[in-house]
């Protein structure tokens, strides 16, 4: 034979996933709630969706060539999907530098300095987000209203966002059916049109993106049903004692970034448990932490911190609750 | 449709051969006889340099308790007894016998006449079945007569058989149900008395619909024997995960099927039996899958045990250029072979020819705590960490996670999006903790 | 103003005493009595936690000197028998002068000279490699070149020569703690007297098989034809299992026996060149390897 045989060890078949396809298959997904955004907020949008994700593809491209000097692995799509996530978080209007200065924190500190793709502890977009709310606290939380301003860049008409709203008024003392004229229709929340980050208006088109996901198995739904139930549930038995001050729960579903979060960012595979029993308590723990952040804490919106809180909860949870084994005997 | 539940993957199936029947190999010029074919220890030769033997003649016996005899598989004479490359490239004894003419032992019946009525009690049968060599043809070659003997204060109630054929590409078993389906069915009834017990259940996917209409129509006139059919899932033919799925019980952590109450048998070891007990016909020849994408005809062979594998491959005309690996096995569990001039042996189910461009594994990138290793692996371990402890050498770990549960079904690396070769970190963590197991019970 | 920083500064403080207090009766209730001399020997050593010298780490070492007050059957291979004399007077014990030993390589079956049969393609390790089949190179004792032994040195005295494939070991480096010897599946790695101004020779290879196939996977297998045997003079060598072996308790470093070998798998090292041209440029190629 003058072929040379390879030998390794079994299996000799590998299937078809690899992290290429699930990270484009993400991005993908990400498209609908891209396009509504693009739609509601107009070149302000594209402008920053571009601007992060290529810098952080520059970054990532960077820091693999020059620091680690390892193979470049860009096309894998992760720094893509960070890039996208970054730019969902961010009201349109945000100036460019800062767009970049978070992408160089998401990819450089959260990611790259861990030890790249796999290795960091934190969702990388979510760090470059809350990076960005603390350093920048105005531009961060002044929303352009959607349509009015499809074709201005910046200084468009600003509001705050239906949470905003809400903990503003509720901390002046106003009740919930005073400030119910002042907020959005559930159907605007619903197909997105409201003030808000990029990405975190259109709840519908962040539906259909998780469940093409579901479909493609990239995630499974432990994650995203625990936490939106979670969140619903703990809203709901509040506004069940008192409506005047607890908005009711589909409210809080349906404003802020609670299904962005859910369904793209808590199931970041990197930073989240691996068993369907560990998946389920993480989800709750984010459901109960944006509730709690949301009703009692400082700021209007909780999904961010949530998120990042139960990240650091991830290795333990890992720890205790491995998966059911086969044959397990009972002690 | 009946399945197991934990874990699983479904690699493409690719029965290429299912529709091609039985085709019996001629005969090589000389034959080497390995004598390490069965689970446990070598058997011990009993012919030396010079002898005559026939066909079926005993020529190594099987002196411990887990071991086998075995026989000549051709008429000749022994050229030598010697060393010779084995699937995995090391060098193991076996007996090399030149060939000369076909001459049977004379008590074997060559017929192909199908004798139902089984004249022999319990003991009996089992003696029978150690004589004749007869081990676990599913690629485990555990001594079967050691299967039959049930260990004191337990008792077997079902005989579990294995028709699942769960590994891609693989044929044998799936001909053998079409084809000898009546024979099976007396070797299942043989060793349904041998184990007093009154209920079989034969387990077949249902990628098999032939055999499995077969089987059921055959069956009718057997009294216990039930064919099920069971939902297409990788590895199925494990005997846990298939016992699992039939009767719905979990044979516990480190424990055997008896255990449950089930002793689990490949068809093609019931059918052995039946030649065994029936026709007097030790395990001489075995039926052999050639398969792969690109050969041009994927069939199955009947074929003598020694004959070496690159004159099977010749006769099936069946190695093309641009061949990159070899296995001996299914594409799942199969062993990746050195060289073809290694003689096909009792535990060879099938060979696999792949081309060069799917014999490279995808390249290792970062794990991605995706968590798809843990979701396929049918026993419900971690392997990312396992085979990040073993990386690690923390091998005392790696047995707190149970890793001697793994039984290297291939699910985790066939699955891991990123490539890594989780298996092979598992494997040499097996091996460690297999060690260290040893020396604390030498203790 | 100031009684503000008064009264910081006083409730620092206090809290600070009261901590103090606290830490110190504690310290008191949990202490523990420990040989002094402890602590001196365990600083003596490297520190490196080898495991050379067949204990855990080095603190462990230390105790078990203190306890037992001997200085037998230890040695610390990375400090030599320099840290075993300042050990000495702590325990009152002298000690014995131990001969310097260095790990050794004994395998040459390079790419070149044992070329690959079989392409492998999996996890970076020869422990499982060996498990699973003979090796590129199809010589079931030889080394496998995936490098276990270079990851389990910690004083990155080895790495693996791109063009031969083998593993290289620094004689600057080597301490001979054995980690590497422990970690090779195929037992090629030996620990060797380091030998007068270092010099060495030993048989390369540790083939088993008949010399004929041994032969066939590698040009410079030993084959186990004795003659190295019969050349030396010191009984020094002996031959088992179709492999040749070299006891360096005997061998006075003559070199007969390489000369005599016919596939060259007696190497020396560190020989000053030979008259002969042939042999000379064999030992300069050797010196580079090892």
């Amino acid at each position: 034979m003058s072929n040379v045989f390879v030998v390794s060890g079994s299996p000799h078949v590998h299937g078809d996933y690899s992290v290429k396809k699930i990270m484009w298959g993400v991005v993908l997904a990400l498209v609908p709630a891209m396009l509504v955004s693009f739609w509601y907020f107009g070149i302000g949008a594209i402008s920053i969706t571009l601007v992060a994700v290529s810098s952080c593809l520059f970054f990532e491209y960077v820091i693999q060539k020059y620091f680690l000097k390892q193979e470049v692995t860009v096309s894998d799509g992760s720094a893509v999907i960070t890039g996208v996530l970054l730019a969902f978080n961010v009201p349109s209007n945000l100036p460019i530098w800062m767009m970049i200065i978070g992408s160089f924190v998401a990819i450089v500190i959260a990611k790259m300095s861990y030890g790249g793709l796999g290795k960091n502890p934190f969702n990388p977009a979510l760090i470059g987000r809350v990076f960005l709310l603390i350093a920048f606290p105005v531009d961060m939380t002044s929303w352009p209203l959607p349509i009015v301003n499809r074709t201005v860049l910046c200084d468009a008409v600003t509001g705050p966002t239906s949470l905003g709203i809400l903990k503003e008024g509720i901390s002046k003392g106003e009740s919930v059916s005073t400030l119910a004229s002042n907020l959005p229709a559930y159907t605007d929340l619903f197909i997105g049109n409201m003030g808000g980050s990029l990405g975190e208006v259109s709840a519908i088109a962040l539906i259909i993106g998780g469940l093409y996901m579901l479909f493609k198995k990239i995630i499974t739904w432990h994650i995203p049903v625990s936490y939106i139930l979670t969140v619903f549930v703990f809203t709901g038995i509040l506004n069940l004692v008192n409506p005047e001050i607890y908005i009711d729960p589909v409210f809080h579903l349906l404003t802020g970034g609670l299904m962005l979060g859910a369904i793209f960012m808590a199931t970041d595979m990197v930073t989240s448990p691996m068993s369907y029993k560990g998946m389920l308590v993480f989800g709750i723990g984010c459901g109960v932490l944006t509730a709690l952040i949301r009703i009692w804490g400082a700021y209007p919106e909780g999904v961010s911190f949530a998120i990042l809180i139960m990240n650091t909860t991830v290795p333990l949870i890992n720890k205790g609750f491995k998966p059911k084994q086969f044959g397990e005997v009972n002690k | 449709m009946k399945t197991f539940n934990l874990g699983g993957v479904h690699p493409e199936e690719n029965k290429l051969s299912g529709n091609s029947p039985i085709k019996v190999c001629s005969i090589p010029t000389t034959v080497s006889i390995p004598l390490a074919q069965n689970l446990g220890a070598a058997s011990v030769p009993i012919v030396a340099k010079g002898e005559k033997v026939k066909v079926g003649q005993l020529i190594a016996k099987g002196e411990a308790f887990i071991s086998s005899n075995i026989h000549s598989s051709v008429s000749g004479t022994v050229l030598k007894i010697d060393d010779i490359m084995d699937a995995s490239g090391y060098r193991k004894k076996a007996i090399i016998i030149n060939v000369e003419g076909d001459e049977w032992l004379e008590e074997i019946d060559r017929s192909a006449d199908i004798k139902r009525e089984i004249s022999y009690n319990k003991g009996e049968i089992v003696s029978i079945v150690k004589d004749s060599g007869v081990v676990g043809l599913g690629g485990a070659t555990f001594p079967t007569q050691v299967k039959l003997m049930v260990p004191e204060g337990k008792k077997a109630e079902y005989l579990i058989i294995n028709g699942v054929e769960c590994e891609p590409y693989l044929t044998s078993d799936h001909r053998l149900m079409l084809e000898k389906g009546e024979e099976l069915l007396i070797g299942i009834s043989i060793l349904m008395k041998a184990l007093d017990v009154s209920k079989a259940l034969i387990g077949i996917e249902n990628n098999k619909q032939d055999a499995i209409a077969n089987l059921k129509k055959l069956a009718v006139n057997y009294k216990g024997i039930e064919v099920h059919e069971l939902q297409v899932k990788y590895p199925q033919g494990g005997e846990k995960q298939l016992i699992k799925a039939l009767i719905n019980r979990e044979v516990p952590s480190g424990k055997l099927p008896i255990e449950v109450g089930c002793v689990v048998n490949n068809v093609g070891t019931a059918f052995a039996v039946y030649e065994a007990v029936q026709k007097k016909k030790p395990l001489i020849e075995r039926v052999v899958t050639i398969t792969g994408k690109t050969v041009k005809n994927p069939s199955n062979y009947m074929v003598r045990i020694g004959t070496p594998l690159s004159f099977l491959l010749s006769e099936a005309d069946s190695m093309p250029e641009g061949t990159g690996k070899v296995i001996n096995g299914g594409p799942m569990m199969g062993k990746a072979l050195t060289t073809l001039e290694i003689p096909v042996v009792k535990g060879m189910s099938g060979v696999v020819i792949m081309p060069e461009g799917e014999a490279k594994r995808p390249n290792a990138y970062n794990c991605i705590r995706c968590g798809k290793c843990i979701s396929a692996c049918p026993m419900g371990l971690e392997p990312y960490l396992i085979a990040l402890m073993s990386e690690q050498n923390k091998f005392e770990s790696c047995e707190g996670e149970r890793v001697m549960d793994c039984m290297e079904c291939g699910s985790c690396s066939f699955t891991c999006p990123s490539g890594r070769p989780l298996l092979d970190m598992i494997r040499v963590s097996k091996n460690k903790v297999s060690q260290i197991i040893r020396l604390r019970s030498n203790k | 103003m100031n009684t503000v920083i008064l009264y910081a500064v006083l409730a620092l403080s206090s809290i600070g005493v009261l901590a103090a207090i606290i830490l110190y009766f504690i310290a008191q209730k949990f202490k523990i009595i420990e040989d002094p001399r402890i602590d001196l020997v365990a600083d003596l050593l490297p520190g490196a936690n080898c495991g050379g010298c067949g204990f855990a780490g080095c603190r462990n070492m230390a105790e078990f000197i203190v306890k037992n007050e001997t200085l037998e059957n230890v040695s610390c291979p990375p400090g030599g028998n320099d840290v075993l004399k300042q050990i000495g007077p702590i325990i009152g014990q002298v000690a014995e002068e131990k001969a310097p030993m260095i790990a050794v390589l004994r395998c040459n079956g390079s790419l070149k000279n044992a070329p690959s049969k079989v392409k492998y393609d999996g996890a970076s390790s020869c422990f499982f490699v060996n498990n699973l089949f003979s090796g590129e190179n199809g010589c079931p004792n030889g080394c496998i070149g995936l490098g276990d032994c270079v990851t389990s040195c910690l004083f990155d005295a080895m790495y693996i020569d791109s063009e031969t494939g083998l593993p290289v070991i620094d004689n600057e480096k080597c301490v001979a703690c054995g980690a590497c010897v422990k970690s090779c599946p195929r037992a090629i790695i030996e620990l060797r007297l380091k030998g007068k101004k270092d010099k060495r020779i030993f048989v390369s290879c540790v083939n088993k098989e008949k010399g004929a196939v041994a032969k066939k996977n590698c040009e410079v297998a030993c084959i186990g034809c004795g003659k190295c045997v019969k050349e030396c003079k010191f009984e020094a060598i002996t031959l088992s299992n179709n492999v040749a072996y070299i006891n360096f308790e005997k061998c006075t470093l003559c070199r007969k026996c390489v000369e005599s070998c016919p596939t060259k798998a007696i190497h020396e090292v560190n020989f000053p060149a030979r008259k002969n041209k042939e042999a000379s440029e064999l030992t300069e190629k050797e010196t580079i390897v090892n």
